[in-house]
């Protein structure tokens, strides 16, 4: 019945495409977490009237995050083929599209993460300080706890666009659905390979927002 | 236990210098609560932010308990705050933990380890009578309770001074209240330094031991808070006064009373601390022939003692008059007769 309706799809071959999406997607998400909440938090303690407050770093932290989410990705994974190379001696399969990934969302997630940390009660961050408290333990038990449900409604937001930025990784060959639907959908013709990998996207994507959602509401007391 | 000298705070804004503390000079008593009474943009939340070294003096220096807080930093001054915490106009409680976790933050701090911080935050929920709300969130709590939190919060490292950053201003008369009888009630138990400023007379009325004035930026004036109700100066304090008396309703009665009773005398008592309690007016009227007519009164208890006004109509014969104010006088009563042209 589904042979006859999908006569061109692999169901072997979508599996391991499917995989290699999740892959890519989940280890991008985890660097990009780490990196953008860094270069988040450097941004807002160096930002005017913070506790770091500096010029030269807030501005050239906020050059670098600017420059990196404004390149549009396609153009990001070419321009950063020799980095690649450099690095894992390699630019095909799926760990070869992670620099290009991590660098194309981390910026956009550092945004959001000065962003959510501007969103933090001025006064709470204030009483932390009467009451003694060093910078380092106001990351930690202040704008971590304070801006998790924006960290994570952020991180959702990222991981669906990290999602969308495998798909394109397809064309320097990093595997997945995306390079499935290019290579076997679109160059042979097999609109059934094209629709199944979408269907799969659209899946994970639907996924990845209903669990970020869910753990969002379930960490916001307010 | 809290000395400032000649200390001044200036911003530079947009369009030019503006000194939110002009040469401030002050001390306040160990176990002694102190007001700072102000409009808003007198700078009073910028002093109050000095004596913790939350903002930095221009000029000047801040001492509390013998350590210049204004020239300390780094763990010097992250140690003092430890000593000299602070609650909030708006409470600023973390909203992701819970109430016994808001209170065991400042212990985290301080590096207490867990099981000293749970025993302490046990005695604190209970002192503050949050016994039962343990692990409700901030947004489950009302206006007070949350107060409360920020109190048990502030006395968790057994500070030697606490600062109120209008503390009750964002609560009702009725919860402003029962947090005021908290303040008041810690003082006397722990013997607490509680330095708290406000614009609200009723608070330092109800409270304070002493009050200083704030206007743009200076202390215009400065005393026990009998005194100030007493005999306030500057026009500022005489305002801040008139909260609590409401002298124009006063004046309005008095010139509609002495178009309506023409004879007798009119006369104004202002009784100060024990003279509120005697009953110098039930021996008036055994004492001399003379009819009374109470035309206003109020009393109002302050940390020091009640104070209170009383308009009199002394009406009969003139002599009889005449000895009853004598009376009055002999009584150390202040007695003001109001003419009747």
């Amino acid at each position: 019945m589904i042979e006859n309706l999908l006569p061109n799809v692999d169901w072997d071959k979508m599996w391991e495409a499917t995989l290699e999406t999740l892959y890519m997607t989940a280890m991008a998400t985890g660097f990009t977490f780490v990196i953008g909440l860094a270069l988040g938090i450097v941004l807002f303690l160096t930002s005017p009237h913070q506790v770091w407050a500096n010029k030269m770093v807030y501005w050239l932290t906020g050059a670098f995050v600017n420059i990196f989410r404004s390149i549009p990705f396609i153009i990001l994974i070419i321009l950063l083929i020799p980095f690649t190379k450099f690095l894992l001696d390699t630019i095909r399969g799926a760990n070869a599209a992670l620099p290009a990934l991590i660098i194309g969302a981390a910026p956009f997630y550092a945004r959001m993460v000065l962003i959510a940390l501007r969103e933090i009660d001025k006064g709470v961050i204030e009483a932390a300080r009467s009451m003694g408290a060093k910078t380092s333990t106001i990351v930690w038990k202040v704008f971590l706890p304070e801006s998790y449900p924006a960290l994570l409604s952020g991180l959702t937001v990222t991981a669906i666009a990290l999602v969308g930025y495998t798909a394109m990784a397809g064309i320097i060959g990093a595997g997945g659905l995306g390079t499935l639907a290019y290579l076997d959908g679109f160059q042979r013709d097999q609109k059934d390979v094209t629709l199944v990998s979408t269907i799969i996207i659209l899946i994970i994507v639907f996924i990845i927002q209903w669990v970020g959602d869910g753990l969002t509401a379930k960490a916001d007391k307010r | 236990m809290i000395q400032l000298q000649n200390l001044s705070k200036t911003f530079a804004t947009g369009n030019g210098q503006l000194v939110a503390v002009d040469n401030v000079n002050l001390t306040v008593e160990q176990g002694e609560i102190f007001g700072i009474i102000g409009y808003s943009g007198a700078g009073k939340s910028t002093l109050i932010r000095l004596l913790n070294g939350l903002e930095k003096p221009t000029s000047g220096s801040v001492t509390v308990n013998g350590q210049e807080i204004s020239s300390s930093s780094g763990q010097a001054l992250r140690s003092a705050r430890q000593k000299v915490s602070m609650i909030f106009q708006h409470f600023n409680l973390l909203w992701s933990r819970t109430v016994e976790d808001n209170i065991s933050f400042p212990l985290e701090i301080a590096g207490i380890s867990k099981a000293n911080r749970t025993e302490r935050v046990k005695e604190l929920i209970e002192l503050v009578g949050l016994t039962g709300r343990e692990t409700a969130y901030p947004s489950q709590l009302s206006g007070g309770q949350k107060q409360r939190v920020g109190i048990a919060r502030a006395l968790a490292n057994n500070p030697e001074v606490l600062l109120c950053d209008e503390a009750t201003s964002a609560l009702d008369p009725e919860t402003t209240d029962a947090i005021l009888e908290l303040l008041v009630d810690i003082n006397k138990r722990l013997g607490l330094t509680i330095v708290l400023i406000t614009h609200e007379m009723h608070v330092i009325r109800k409270i304070c031991h002493r009050v200083a004035v704030m206007e743009a930026g200076k202390v215009v004036e400065m005393g026990s808070v009998l005194e100030i109700f007493q005999t306030p100066e500057q026009a500022i304090t005489k305002r801040f006064v008139a909260q609590i008396n409401g002298p124009d309703a006063v004046s309005q009665t008095i010139a509609h009373l002495i178009e309506q009773y023409p004879s007798g005398k009119l006369v104004k008592l202002v009784f100060v601390g024990d003279r509120t309690e005697q009953p110098i007016l039930s021996r008036l009227i055994k004492q001399y022939q003379v009819e009374v007519n109470i035309v206003q009164g109020n009393i109002a208890q302050t940390q020091n003692g009640a104070y209170g006004t009383l308009f009199l109509q002394i009406d009969g014969n003139e002599l009889a008059i005449d000895q009853a104010i004598h009376y009055l006088h002999e009584q150390d009563v202040q007695t003001e007769v109001i003419s009747h042209d």
